[in-house]
């Protein structure tokens, strides 16, 4: 629980991170800092993403897996940071 | 009546035994009534009826044996014989056949009993007035049995088949109905009407979802978890690594795309010229000739218009040798569809040196003399003119056969003459030098102060001249004189301004009668006399405190064809009516004859009498050393101000008084005139003495221009005004002492404004404004420090030999203890005084 926290309070004092969403392999957020309807909204977005690119990385290559996908946006961007089993989705702006 | 026992024994009507419920009755005689009441007398019952029953006609008397008591006692008489027969006889009652008898009996009608509808159904009825009349009819015998044919015959087909009486209004009576019956049925509204949707999407399915959410206890299972732990230990990093990697470097920033200019790119077609290409020059045989040019300004409208004001080139203007060569002053106004004619001319009464249209109406001019005076025009009535040589001159080359003809038509261009001009002794004492039109933003009073300005026109006028006055002039009818002038103007309205030798009435009310609303004089700041002004400026307000009018007026602006109020109309409002601007920045900037550059407030302050006079000015610096002939503020740096004059140029920043924050280095040549760019805040054009004009940018060099396009002209460049008259056509005009007005197109590289290069300037200025903040405190430095070591020096000679170190030292030491006592002091005068290093708190 204080590792959870602890590396919340790590990633979020960077400069530039709006929020961070920790969410379960289903793409249910578990830990958040953000309001609750974008963390929703990111949560089932980034899920759908997240699962398409790993699938494309490991048909290319069944060793292969996928460790980190960033969507930059005009605006902001986004980094994705999967687990093995469980996944962690952050996010950052500038 | 009370029958004892003995009684009723003796008359056989024992109660209950010869007399019952069912037969009440018994007849008594009489006879033995009385025998009893005899025999008995007293005690006889019947003792207190003797006298009925003496007097009773009948020989029997029927006694009622009352088994229920109904007379209250056993018995009782019945005393007359009607009674008695009533009870033997008790009447029969009504047979039911008699009664059904009577209902079944129709009802007999009754006598009718006129209430007076007889006549109302007399009158309804219809009856035969007269006898009906009959005709017969019958053929002649001999053609009785003839057969007959028979046919069909409408009415209509022979002429006198039938005799009608048509219905006509006769005119003898009329009769107004009164009342007329008519009947009503209260019928709902109803309309009917469908809509049919367009069932885009043929699908009868919709979802509707809603996010999963782990619940409570979920959350804290997964939280607690091992794998959680591990993956936040393993994760992270590489998150990290990413922001890292964005802090070192900004990947959205492309740097190679800043580098540039970026406005242009991708528009470096062929040859791209770098310096002021000759777009037309200007020039008339007729009014131009030995003429030189005093000032130039375009036409704010009106594309491809220029005015240029023609004055003698002679300074000595009464010699006699140009007696007979005097030609009326004239603005000319150019056009771009036609160089080699004026479109329009302006008849002034004497040398203009200055004019500006006005900014809220372009039709509007003022200028100003030679002589002093202030003179309007309204060239409203050939603003046609001046327009269709736009139209239809665009394209010059293409267009000049057509225009040829039609120039062929007119010979002469009109003449406008002045419609006003200022009174003599109320004017200027000297050439009028400057004149500007005050933003419609705001109106001064008598007494200087800004208010607002109702109308958002400009109204009033400014000029100023080396008789050491800035004055304010209003161009609206002043209240006073409103009455009088009101018939006169009547009058006038119904001339009418045909002929191009008439002159418009739009100013007539300040015809020769125009007085200044107030006099603003320099008076010197250390010694006495005055400063004679050449050039003045002042800062433009725009009025930011009424927010609706303020979008109102950008609308007014926008749109070409907004109302343009009618100068003739106008009229001063009372000073008190209008609320005060406070914001407005009234001081103006001049220069001087002399080449000083003055900051004053133009608002006129009341001396110790009472009278209002203006304040000495706030600073008056002489930097140049020859006459000051621009002082121009930059377009996009509102407290920025140019000058020129003598062999150098310099920028001044509102507020500094203690100098320019840049001064030119002093060139060969005289500036004869200086003037910002319209669209690049770093650039600005400085015209010579010689004819060239230099280009200057402050962000490239600043001790010299960036560029030199030597002899424009042989003469010297009098003016130099810019203008963007479209988007990607940038002109400068450049006028000469020759009385040629050469219109330049300034390149690309000169108009497009490199990347934020207002804030570039803006940092430039406020970096040599720290620069001369900096050199002045020096300055003072050095000059106390110089006063300081002559004064050591002086004391320090009288004992020179005995002073050693350590006594220096001691002075020293001394001086440094005063120093802290003084300090001290002053801290704690002023309260910030804290206690020693070791009771400091952080």
């Amino acid at each position: 629980m204080a590792e959870v926290e602890e590396t919340l309070k790590r990633i979020q004092s960077q400069k530039g991170v709006q929020g961070i969403i920790i969410v379960n392999s289903e793409g249910i957020p578990i830990k958040t800092t953000l309001d609750n309807s974008s963390t929703v909204q990111y949560a089932g977005l980034i899920h759908q993403l997240v699962m398409k690119a790993r699938s494309t990385v490991r048909d290319i290559d069944p060793q292969n897996d996928l460790t980190f996908l960033r969507v930059r946006s005009k605006k902001n961007e986004i980094m994705i940071a999967p687990g093995e089993s469980k996944k962690s989705n952050s996010l950052s702006g500038f | 009546m009370v029958l004892t026992s003995v009684t009723q024994k003796l008359f056989g009507c024992c109660a209950d035994e010869d007399v019952t419920g069912e037969s009440p009755y018994k007849l008594l005689k009489k006879d033995d009534i009385i025998q009893d009441i005899k025999t008995r007398a007293a005690v006889s019952d019947f003792s207190p009826v003797k006298q009925i029953v003496l007097d009773y006609p009948e020989e029997e008397i029927l006694l009622v044996y009352d088994r229920d008591f109904t007379y209250d006692q056993c018995f009782y008489l019945v005393l007359t014989p009607e009674a008695k027969d009533r009870i033997l006889n008790p009447p029969k009652p009504e047979t039911p056949g008699v009664l059904e008898n009577e209902v079944i009996k129709t009802p007999e009608p009754k006598e009718w009993i006129s209430l007076g509808s007889e006549l109302e159904i007399d009158e309804e009825s219809v009856k035969e007035t007269r006898e009906k009349l009959w005709y017969k009819f019958s053929r002649v015998r001999r053609k009785f049995g003839v057969p007959a044919c028979f046919s069909d015959r409408n009415t209509a087909d022979a002429k006198d088949g039938y005799l009608e009486c048509a219905s006509y209004q006769d005119s003898r009576f009329s009769i107004k109905q009164m009342q007329r019956d008519c009947g009503t049925q209260a019928v709902p509204r109803l309309q009917s009407s469908s809509a049919q949707t367009q069932w885009k999407f043929q699908r009868n399915i919709f979802t509707q979802y809603k996010p999963r959410e782990l619940s409570e206890e979920e959350a804290e299972n997964i939280l607690q978890a091992d794998s959680l732990r591990n993956f936040c230990n393993s994760v992270p990093h590489r998150v990290l690594q990413a922001l890292q990697q964005e802090e070192i470097m900004n990947v959205f920033f492309d740097d190679l795309k800043a580098l540039g200019t970026g406005a242009e790119a991708g528009d470096w077609s062929g040859k791209v010229s770098e310096g002021l290409m000759l777009y037309q020059a200007f020039t008339d045989q007729k009014y131009a000739k030995d003429k030189k040019i005093s000032s130039i300004s375009w036409h704010p409208t009106i594309y491809g218009v220029i005015a240029v004001a023609l004055i003698e080139k002679k300074e000595e203007r009464f010699s006699e040798s140009t007696a007979s060569e005097v030609r009326p002053s004239l603005i000319v106004f150019y056009s771009f569809s036609d160089p080699s004619n004026p479109q329009l001319l302006l008849e002034c009464p004497d040398d203009i040196f200055a004019f500006e249209f006005c900014p809220s109406d372009p039709n509007i001019i003022v200028g100003g003399c030679m002589n002093g005076q202030v003179v309007l025009w309204d060239i409203s009535a050939h603003v046609t003119h001046l327009q269709g040589t736009q139209s239809s001159g665009k394209k010059a080359s293409v267009n000049t056969d057509t225009f040829d003809l039609d120039d062929n038509k007119e010979n002469k261009t009109p003449v406008v003459r002045y419609c006003a001009v200022s009174a003599l002794e109320s004017s200027h004492k000297a050439r009028i030098t400057d004149v500007q039109w005050l933003p419609p933003t705001f109106e001064v009073t008598r007494t200087g102060l800004p208010v607002e300005n109702k109308h958002n026109i400009s109204v009033q006028v400014v000029t100023c001249s080396p008789d050491c006055a800035i004055m304010f002039w209003d161009v609206r009818m002043p209240k006073l004189l409103s009455q009088s002038v009101s018939d006169k103007k009547q009058n006038v309205d119904q001339k009418t301004q045909m002929s191009s030798y008439s002159v418009p009435d739009t100013f007539k009310h300040l015809d020769r009668t125009w007085k200044p609303l107030f006099r603003v004089s320099l008076p010197r700041i250390s010694t006495s006399g005055e400063y004679a002004p050449l050039k003045f400026n002042f800062e433009p307000y725009t009025c930011s405190s009424n927010k609706d009018r303020d979008t109102e007026e950008a609308d007014e602006n926008d749109d070409s064809s907004k109302i343009i109020p009618d100068y003739s109309q106008l009229r001063v409002p009372s000073a008190k009516t209008l609320t005060a601007l406070e914001d407005v920045n009234t001081k103006l900037y001049f220069g001087t004859e002399d080449g000083e550059i003055g900051y004053t407030d133009w608002k006129l302050g009341k001396d110790d009498s009472g009278r209002l006079h203006s304040a000495k000015p706030l600073s008056c610096i002489g930097i140049h050393h020859w006459l000051v002939n621009t002082v121009q503020r930059s377009p996009f740096l509102k407290d920025i101000i140019l000058t020129t004059g003598g062999w150098n140029f310099a920028i001044w920043k509102e507020g500094i008084m203690d100098g320019p924050i840049i001064l030119s280095p002093s060139s060969e040549q005289v500036c004869t005139v200086g003037c910002w760019s319209l669209s690049r805040p770093a650039v600005f054009f400085i015209g010579k003495d010689d004819g060239s004009i230099e280009v200057w940018n402050l962000l490239e060099k600043t001790s010299e221009p960036a560029q030199v396009h030597a002899h424009i002209t042989n003469a010297k460049i009098t003016s130099i005004t810019p203008w963007i008259a479209a988007p990607k056509q940038h002109f400068l005009a450049v006028t000469d002492e020759l009385g040629m007005v050469r219109v330049f197109e300034i390149p690309k590289t000169l108009y497009i404004p490199s990347r934020s290069e207002g804030l570039s300037v803006k940092k430039y200025f406020e970096l040599e404004e720290e620069r001369l903040k900096d050199y002045l405190k020096k300055e003072e430095l050095w000059a106390k420090e110089k006063k300081e070591t002559e004064e050591l020096k002086k004391k320090m000679e009288p004992d020179k030999p005995v002073k050693s170190l350590k006594e220096n030292d001691d002075v020293n030491m001394k001086e440094h203890s005063d120093y802290l006592t003084l300090e001290e002091s002053i801290l704690k005068g002023m309260g910030l005084w804290t206690a020693t290093a070791d009771t400091q708190d952080t």
